[in-house]
């Protein structure tokens, strides 16, 4: 019995932005108990007095001298778009209707 | 004949013997690059390492590198010597998919760091290397263009996800190839395959150009047969660069001259540390067997073996399964089918970008990606961010502390590269938690982000390979290549050559040359 249901694989596919087939989302309802799993023991160590790290070694802000280097040229960047238009990526609609 | 005798050797010599024979001049860069082009040509169909052979490219460096020598000009010590780059590392000009559909035909229109200094250097680069999709796996069976084989048993996975840098260099298809590691991709596969693969301090290689998986992780690394060989490479590779700002700003740690100390075999005031939770039960007989003669022998060459406690490791791959799909749910928004690679529009209803975008990662990813990124989604929602990847970066700061524990008793940590010898195709793929053990060694080094080799120890009852695993502190590179060549020559001597001079011997499609 899977503790996350396929309403909520659906949910976050959708926030995840990927099309699943139906049997896709039972599938993934059923192995994504795996990361319950993992949560249940990891908190059993994982408590309020130990700091989190976000980062293997220490760094703090890495800053570049503030001079413009060149970009790449638009041309060969745009040859690797699905579409162009105008020297511009073509996109899809974004906005609604209204 | 005689040209096929004289072709199969220059692909048997390490990338120091074959940059010697470069240097003095007993052999050209073209006819290197054409040997291993042959040699690719003749067995890549049934290993498939490659997903894209660039021999015109490889032949023009080739030459150019000639003719700079004949010229007499200063050259870097591997300029001519061919290499074998992961298809997960942006190269220009040349096709980049990672091992995803999503990316099918992507030229990318710029270098990775590394490839830029392998090109400045003057290496021939034969082509891109086969990988489980966007690094996600452990057996390269997650790859969209079909499997790499074990060349050692073409029936068995090279191990994941660079199993094609692995298989290339393991079958003397190229002499060096470029990994990456986020839970042991580069260690893991060379364990499996009898080959050398370092894991260099996070930070130690740049990751500009390293299509992200997991940006806290992934470290890009050496590939290759021998320990002086990962040295010299990592040495290239190595050092600052501005384009990633989470790369160390200091030298690269002198890896060459401690792989030729470590060659001379003295280990004497060397403290070895045994991981006490990285072995024992769920590993193979072979390799724990194996693993215990390499001990005897650092013994013998003069090292002091301590037993080391690492309670928090039992965690590690609890953690690594919530911080790595949830950083790579991250990265691999960037696939939204508007600035590179696949465009799916949706079979009904309205065409807007959101509905493309999902119709596009439907159609583009394959299911290991889709289950990491909707786990990782599901991990970073709201509600849920505190308790999964906040807990999973606490104890990234236990394991931290069991590292830094540790390394006041010894001064190397060491145990198996994986549990097991290569397993078969298919015998893993529907247990996702089997195909996760296999990085349960090897995962602690990148959350702490220090450095790791896997080197070959002896084969198991099975006949393949085994790998003995270094752990070092971080920025302390140069001790793993210190310990491991002091190892690497002692098991040669006992063998009387190196391992791989037992790995059968591939089946070659007769060339029409």
């Amino acid at each position: 019995m899977s503790t996350i249901s396929r309403d909520e694989v659906a949910r976050v596919a959708a926030l995840a932005r990927i099309d699943l087939r139906p049997d896709e989302v039972t599938r993934l309802a059923g192995e994504l108990d795996v990361i319950v799993e993992s949560v249940a023991r990891v908190s059993e160590v994982a408590t309020a007095d130990v700091p989190a790290t976000s980062h293997p070694l220490p760094l703090t802000n890495v800053f570049r001298d503030d001079v413009p280097e060149p970009a790449l040229p638009v041309q060969e960047i745009l040859a690797g778009a699905p579409q162009q238009e105008n020297g511009r990526f073509a996109v899809p609609q974004i906005l609604g209707e209204e | 004949m005689g040209t096929n005798d004289m072709t199969s050797d220059i692909t048997r010599l390490s990338a120091s013997d074959l940059a010697s024979a470069l240097a003095s001049k007993s052999v050209s860069s073209v006819e290197a690059t054409q040997a291993h082009l042959d040699r690719i040509a003749a067995v890549d169909g049934d290993v498939h390492a490659f997903l894209h052979v660039s021999s015109e490219e490889a032949l023009a460096t080739a030459a150019d590198v000639d003719a700079k020598r004949a010229a007499g000009e200063e050259l870097h010590p591997l300029a001519g010597v061919p290499i074998a780059v992961k298809d997960v590392v942006v190269t220009k000009g040349l096709p980049t998919t990672a091992g995803s559909k999503i990316l099918a035909g992507w030229i990318p229109p710029y270098d990775a760091t590394l490839v830029e200094r392998i090109k400045a250097a003057g290496l021939p680069i034969l082509g891109k290397t086969n990988m489980d999709e966007f690094a996600m796996g452990s057996s390269t069976e997650h790859s969209a263009f079909g499997n790499t084989k074990n060349p050692w048993d073409l029936d068995r996975i090279p191990g994941g996800s660079g199993g094609g840098s692995a298989a290339a260099v393991a079958g003397f298809e190229a002499p060096l190839a470029i990994g990456t590691d986020t839970g042991g991709s580069i260690r893991q596969p060379g364990a499996v395959t009898g080959t050398v693969g370092v894991k260099p301090t996070y930070g130690g290689v740049s990751r500009y150009g390293l299509i992200a998986m997991a940006s806290s992780l992934d470290q890009a690394g050496p590939v290759t047969r021998t320990v002086l060989d990962a040295a010299l490479l990592h040495e290239l590779i190595g050092g600052h660069d501005p384009h990633d700002s989470t790369s160390i700003n200091e030298p690269v740690p002198g890896v060459v001259a401690a792989a030729r100390q470590g060659a001379t075999g003295d280990l004497r005031g060397l403290r070895v540390g045994v991981v006490k939770e990285l072995s024992g039960e769920g590993y193979q007989t072979g390799v724990s067997a194996r693993f215990d003669e390499s001990l005897d022998q650092l013994r013998a060459l003069g090292a002091e073996i301590v037993e080391v406690s690492c309670p928090s490791f039992t965690y590690a791959l609890d953690a690594y399964y919530l911080i790595m799909p949830a950083e790579a749910s991250s990265n691999l928004a960037k696939f939204d089918g508007m600035r590179f690679g696949l465009r799916v529009e949706p079979e009904e209803g309205p065409v807007t970008a959101e509905r493309v975008m999902s119709a596009t990662r439907g159609a583009g990813f394959g299911d290991e990606v889709k289950r990491r990124v909707i786990l990782g989604t599901y991990a970073l929602s709201a509600g849920y961010y505190d308790a999964y990847y906040g807990s999973a970066q606490k104890v990234r700061t236990l394991i931290q502390r069991d590292f830094a524990a540790a390394f006041e008793q010894a001064d190397v940590l060491v145990s198996p590269t994986a549990p097991t010898t290569a397993f078969k195709f298919g015998e893993k793929l529907d247990d996702p938690l089997a195909m996760y053990l296999n990085d349960i060694a090897t995962i602690p080094a990148n959350l702490a982000g220090v450095p790791g080799m896997s080197l070959p120890n002896g084969l198991s009852d099975d006949g393949l390979p085994v790998g003995f695993q270094i752990l070092a502190p971080a920025k302390a590179d140069d001790r793993l290549y210190r310990v491991g060549a002091a190892l690497e020559a002692a098991l040669e001597s006992r063998w009387g050559g190196p391992l791989l001079n037992r790995a059968p011997e591939l089946k070659t499609t007769e060339l029409a040359r």
